[in-house]
Formats: structure tokens, C-alpha cells, sequence
């Protein structure tokens, strides 16, 4: 039974870091199905969110859970500031200058803060202590529990907001179709600056809980997980909320079993295989819709 | 004809400039580190101008073009510093190499459109790098050591010439066209009888073996290979070339390769402020240039070449350069 107990055993790991993916990749498929852009500077966002909760929890000594909610207000607002001065003015623009700018706006905020706040890693505190449950022979740490329960909220009410509430229509209404929700008295851009405050809170929640479970936070650090998180997204079918939650754990679980059995250099590489494999067979993700062209 | 007459003037043109930076080389006006990144200068234009072809003339956005670099690169160093073969059989071998590879990846991943091609490119980029990293043979993660210095001014010169001169070749002949007809509209296209998929492998393969013969001089510049160099954050430092530039414009990648290469190397002196310099720098770029610093336009449409073709407003329509509808741009 040797093959099932590492089996479950990865599945259980790869599910945390899963749910840390999907959590990115929301806000990358909330404001891809809103605008229509890959947002690069998403991943950066998510280590300002990292480096927000950690100077919380080291300078004011706050605990984890009001850390985080700083660090999600924060990064909520830094998300509005980027897209009402980067992205903002470029509405009109080719799409791919508007990418342009989101490379651009995601070396600003890596080697911005790094001039800021140093390039070498910092020590994520210990906020879990050595919790661990063994439930039938499997250990699940203190950390996962955190991340299983944080992600689990937080999807709760991201789902809330956006089937149940008046903002959350306008936003499907948005990103259906911009033009008849804006003579429906929608103000877009309005609309699309919240998005995108909602993305950025997510990802610094995302930040947090990979700071918890790593241990270790840098500059650079967005930007494997931020791409990560974008596969996950088109895995699911981007500008699909449910997609983006599936696809971000698929993808922690794949990873997680191929760095399990296979061998971790080809974690990466079996994650990138996979999700090609995935388009040739649905070429618009799990989730996404087929859209057929007019002509 | 025509055509023949701006092809002898454009080259007479690159044929100066490159005796002058040589002269200017040679007398030691420009030290070493300008020469070498006059080099990389001449290799981004490689790459930029091949990936424009498959991003800008045929409109299939591409994002994994530092992994086709990659194939070429470590082809090549193979061939010179293990089989101890000349340098330009060796460019030639990584060119077919990496042309190969992009069309035993394009033929699947081409039925893909727009984002998602990207990050299928972009995904199989990543997976070439870290098989790279993982073949011992070629030194892994640890790099490629013992390369033997080939890679001159001269060689990257003119080897970029030559490259210019093909694709834009390709882009005003019949099959030129055919791509851009894919760019502009594909249902159109097909409408009219374009084989779209075979143009799109086409643009595709002859786009990443270009990316090896810039892959082949790279390697050869320096002593070391990394497998790190190729990852995707190089093939964004292209597209953002190819972009800068003005997306199908081939003036627009060289000036987009120089401008960016140039800002770089400029800024070496303050290395902990460079990257936020750049990436200011790109972002206003965006702002007040958001079609590219060159939009469609090519140089041979500026006024002085107009006058030196001397050509008549028919033969000009017929070769479709005329400056009169270069402003507006299909989709990105």
C-alpha cells in the first residue's frame, strides 16, 4: 500500500499549493474575462501582498488572519493604482500594447520593491507553529489546514459577491458585453477598477499563505507562481470563475504527483505538458465556452 | 525591377554602415563593451525581425521564441565544440534544427488562436529549457563551458543582413502577402483560397529557424551557455522588441532591438536603478506610442527613399507600399 499512501499523500499537497494557483489565478481570469488582457503584473501584485503581511506580522506583531486582511486591503488598492495609471489610459489601444504595459508595470513593481526592500529572501515567521494532524496515517500540517480554510472563505465570498450582489452583476455584466452594460447605466470603468481590486486581493492572499507554507518571500518570487497561475487559468478556461478554482488545483495536484513520482525537474515541464495537451483537446479549457466566429 | 533597385540601395546602405562601425571598431573608437553590444544588437534584430514574421505579419501571437533561440544555441555549440566543425555549418545545422522543432510544434499548437497559442508557445519554451537543463551531455543546469569564441562583428553583421534581406523578401512576395491576408482576416483569407494552416507552419518554422541562426550566434559570443538565459522572461524582452518597434514593420524590429538593447546597455552604469529606468521607460513608450515606434510604416517609404526610387504612384500601389493607408493596423 506503499504507491496509495504517497499517492493520497501528494494529492493532499498538491491540493494546498492547488489552492493557493487558484487563488492567483481568479484574479487573473476575473480581469482577463473583463478586459481582455493577461495581466503580468498580477504575479508581482502577489508578492507585494507577501511583503505587506510580513512586515505586519514582524514590525506590528499582529497575528496572521488581521495581517492578511491588511495585506489584501493594501494590495487591493495598489491593484486600483496600477490599472487607473497603467491601464486605464490604454483602453482604446491595440491589446498587445496594453500587454506591453503589463510586462512593463510587472518589472516596475519586482525591481521597484526590490530596490525597496532588498533583494535577498526574507524569513516568512513561523505563524502555525508545528501544528501537525495525522488523520489515518496522513499528515496534514498546520499550514494546509490555514490554506484549505483561507481559500475555502474567501472563494465562499467571491462567489457571494459576484452571483448575489449588485456589483457582481454589473461585473458579469461588464464582461459579457462592455458597451450594452455601459448604455445600461453601468459605469465600466468603474466596474473594471474593482475587478481588478478584488483580483489584487486575492493574489496578496495567495502572497500570505505562500509565505506561510514556504517560509521564504524575495522580490522575485511572483513571477513563477504568477505564470502558474495564469496556465491554471487557460487550464480552466480563462474568464471563467469555477474554471480558474478547478483549474488552479489541478494543476497543484498535478505538479505535486509528478514531483512525487516522477522527479521535481520535471514538475514544471509536466505542468506546461499537460496543459498543452489539454488545448489541443479543448482548445478553450476545461470551462470555456467555444466561441464561434461570425463572419 | 523596382523592387531589384531598392534591394541594391537598402544593401548598399548596410553594406556603409557595417564598414563604417567596422572602421570605427578597428580604430578603437567603440571599446569592447559597445562592440560586444553592438553584437547583441545584431542578434535581437535577428530575433526580433523572425519573431515579427510570425507576431506581426501573420498575426499568431508567439511567445516562446527564446526557446526555438535555445534549440539553435545549443546545436550549435555542439557541433563546434564537440565536433569541432566550422562555425557556418554549425549555424546552418542549429537554423534547420530550430526550424524543424518550430514545425513539429506549430503543425499542433497553430489551431490554437490568439492568447491561447501564447501560452502554449510560452509553455513549450519553458519544457525546451528544462530539458535542456536536464541532458547532462550539455553541461545541465550548470551550463555549457569551453565554447570557442567565433561569434565577430563581422559574422553577426552580416548574417543579419542576410536575414533582413530574406524576410523581407518573403513578406512582399505571394506568400508574404498570404500571411498578412491570414493577419487580417482568417475566414477572408481562407475565403480567397489561402492554405491557412500551411502558411502558418510556414511563417512558424522559418520564424524559429531564424531564432536558431540568432541562437548560433549568441552562443558563440560568450564562453558560457546557461539554459537559464532562454527562459520566458527572454522571449517577453522580444516580443516587447517586436512591439516597441511597431508590429509588422521590419525598420520598426531593428529600431525596436536597437532601442531596446541600447537602453540597456546605457544603464549598466546603475545597475540597482536599470530595470525600473526600463521599465518607466516602456511604459510611457505605450503611452504615447501604443501602435510601435514605427506603426506599419517601413523606411523605404520615408520621403528620401521615395525620391531615390523615383518610381510612378501605379508601380507603387502594385508593390503596396503606399504611406496612405499604413497608419491604420489590424488586430494585435
Amino acid at each position: 500500500m506503499d504507491f496509495f499512501n504517497v499517492f493520497v499523500q501528494q494529492i493532499i499537497n498538491g491540493v494546498s499549493l492547488g489552492s493557493i494557483y487558484a487563488l492567483i489565478a481568479l484574479g487573473y481570469t476575473m480581469v482577463y474575462g473583463i478586459i481582455k488582457l493577461i495581466n503580468f503584473a498580477h504575479g508581482d501584485i502577489y508578492m507585494v501582498g507577501a511583503y505587506v503581511s510580513f512586515f505586519a506580522v514582524t514590525m506590528a506583531n499582529m497575528s496572521i488572519v488581521p495581517a492578511l486582511l491588511i495585506s489584501m486591503v493594501v494590495t487591493a488598492l495598489l491593484g486600483m493604482l496600477v490599472e487607473r495609471l497603467a491601464y486605464a489610459p490604454l483602453r482604446h489601444a491595440p491589446r498587445i500594447s496594453v500587454l506591453i504595459t503589463a510586462i512593463g508595470m510587472s518589472f516596475l513593481l519586482e525591481y521597484g520593491s526590490m530596490y525597496f526592500v532588498s533583494p535577498t529572501p526574507r524569513t516568512f515567521p513561523e505563524v502555525m507553529g508545528n501544528l501537525a494532524y495525522n488523520i489515518g496515517g496522513f499528515v496534514i500540517n498546520g499550514q494546509q489546514l490555514l490554506i484549505f480554510a483561507i481559500t475555502t472563505i474567501l472563494m465562499i465570498i467571491l462567489t457571494y459577491v459576484v452571483q448575489k450582489t449588485k456589483v457582481g452583476q454589473a461585473m458579469r455584466a461588464v464582461s459579457f458585453d462592455t458597451e450594452t452594460a455601459q448604455l445600461m447605466g453601468i459605469n465600466a470603468n468603474r466596474i473594471i477598477n474593482f475587478t481588478f481590486g478584488i483580483g489584487s486581493a486575492l493574489a496578496a492572499a495567495g502572497g500570505v499563505l505562500v509565505g506561510v507554507y514556504y517560509n521564504s518571500i524575495d522580490p522575485l518570487m511572483g513571477i513563477m507562481p504568477g505564470l502558474k497561475a495564469f496556465v491554471a487559468a487557460v487550464f480552466g478556461g480563462i474568464g471563467s470563475i469555477p474554471g480558474a478554482m478547478a483549474g488552479g488545483i489541478m494543476l497543484g495536484v498535478i505538479e505535486a504527483l509528478v514531483s512525487g513520482f516522477i522527479s521535481s525537474t520535471f514538475r514544471d515541464a509536466a505542468a506546461f505538458a499537460i496543459l498543452i495537451l489539454v488545448l489541443l483537446f479543448r482548445p478553450s479549457g476545461i470551462f470555456g465556452k467555444a466561441v464561434r466566429e461570425k463572419v | 525591377m523596382i523592387e531589384r533597385k531598392v534591394d541594391a540601395l537598402l544593401a548598399v546602405v548596410g553594406l556603409v554602415l557595417f564598414a563604417i562601425i567596422y572602421g570605427l571598431i578597428e580604430a578603437d573608437v567603440i571599446g569592447p563593451f559597445w562592440k560586444l553590444n553592438i553584437i547583441i544588437i545584431c542578434i535581437n534584430v535577428i530575433m526580433s525581425v523572425s519573431l515579427n514574421l510570425i507576431n506581426g505579419y501573420t498575426g499568431q501571437f508567439s511567445l516562446g521564441h527564446a526557446g526555438f533561440m535555445a534549440v539553435g544555441a545549443y546545436v550549435s555549440v555542439v557541433l563546434t565544440a564537440k565536433l569541432h566543425l566550422p562555425f557556418a555549418v554549425a549555424i546552418l545545422v542549429a537554423a534547420i534544427a530550430a526550424g524543424f522543432v518550430g514545425f513539429l510544434i506549430g503543425i499542433p499548437t497553430l489551431r490554437l488562436n490568439g492568447d491561447y497559442l501564447a501560452i502554449a508557445t510560452l509553455g513549450l519554451c519553458e519544457i525546451i529549457r528544462i530539458v535542456i537543463m536536464n541532458i547532462n551531455y550539455v553541461g545541465g543546469a550548470a551550463g555549457f563551458t569551453g565554447i570557442p569564441h567565433y561569434t565577430t562583428f563581422t559574422w553577426a553583421f552580416l548574417v543579419m543582413l542576410a536575414t533582413l534581406f530574406f524576410i523581407k523578401n518573403f513578406v512582399n512576395s505571394a506568400h508574404g502577402r498570404a500571411c498578412i491576408a491570414i493577419r487580417e482576416n482568417e475566414i477572408a483569407a481562407e475565403a480567397m483560397g489561402v492554405k491557412i494552416v500551411n502558411y502558418k507552419v510556414l511563417a512558424f518554422t522559418l520564424g524559429a529557424a531564424f531564432a536558431g541562426v540568432a541562437g548560433a550566434l549568441f552562443a558563440h559570443s560568450f564562453y558560457i551557455l546557461m539554459p537559464g538565459t532562454f527562459s520566458f522572461l527572454q522571449s517577453f524582452n522580444y516580443l516587447i522588441m517586436v512591439v516597441l518597434g511597431g508590429l509588422g514593420s521590419i525598420t520598426g524590429s531593428i529600431a525596436g532591438a536597437f532601442v531596446v538593447t541600447g537602453i540597456s546597455a546605457a544603464l549598466a552604469g546603475v545597475p540597482e536603478f536599470r530595470m525600473i529606468i526600463y521599465s518607466i521607460i516602456l511604459i510611457l513608450l505605450m503611452f504615447y506610442r501604443p501602435q510601435g515606434l514605427f506603426g506599419y510604416v517601413e523606411i523605404t517609404n520615408l520621403p528620401l527613399f521615395r525620391y531615390l526610387k523615383n518610381i510612378s504612384p501605379e508601380a507603387k500601389k502594385a508593390m503596396g507600399i503606399d504611406t496612405e493607408d499604413s497608419g491604420k493596423g489590424g488586430k494585435a
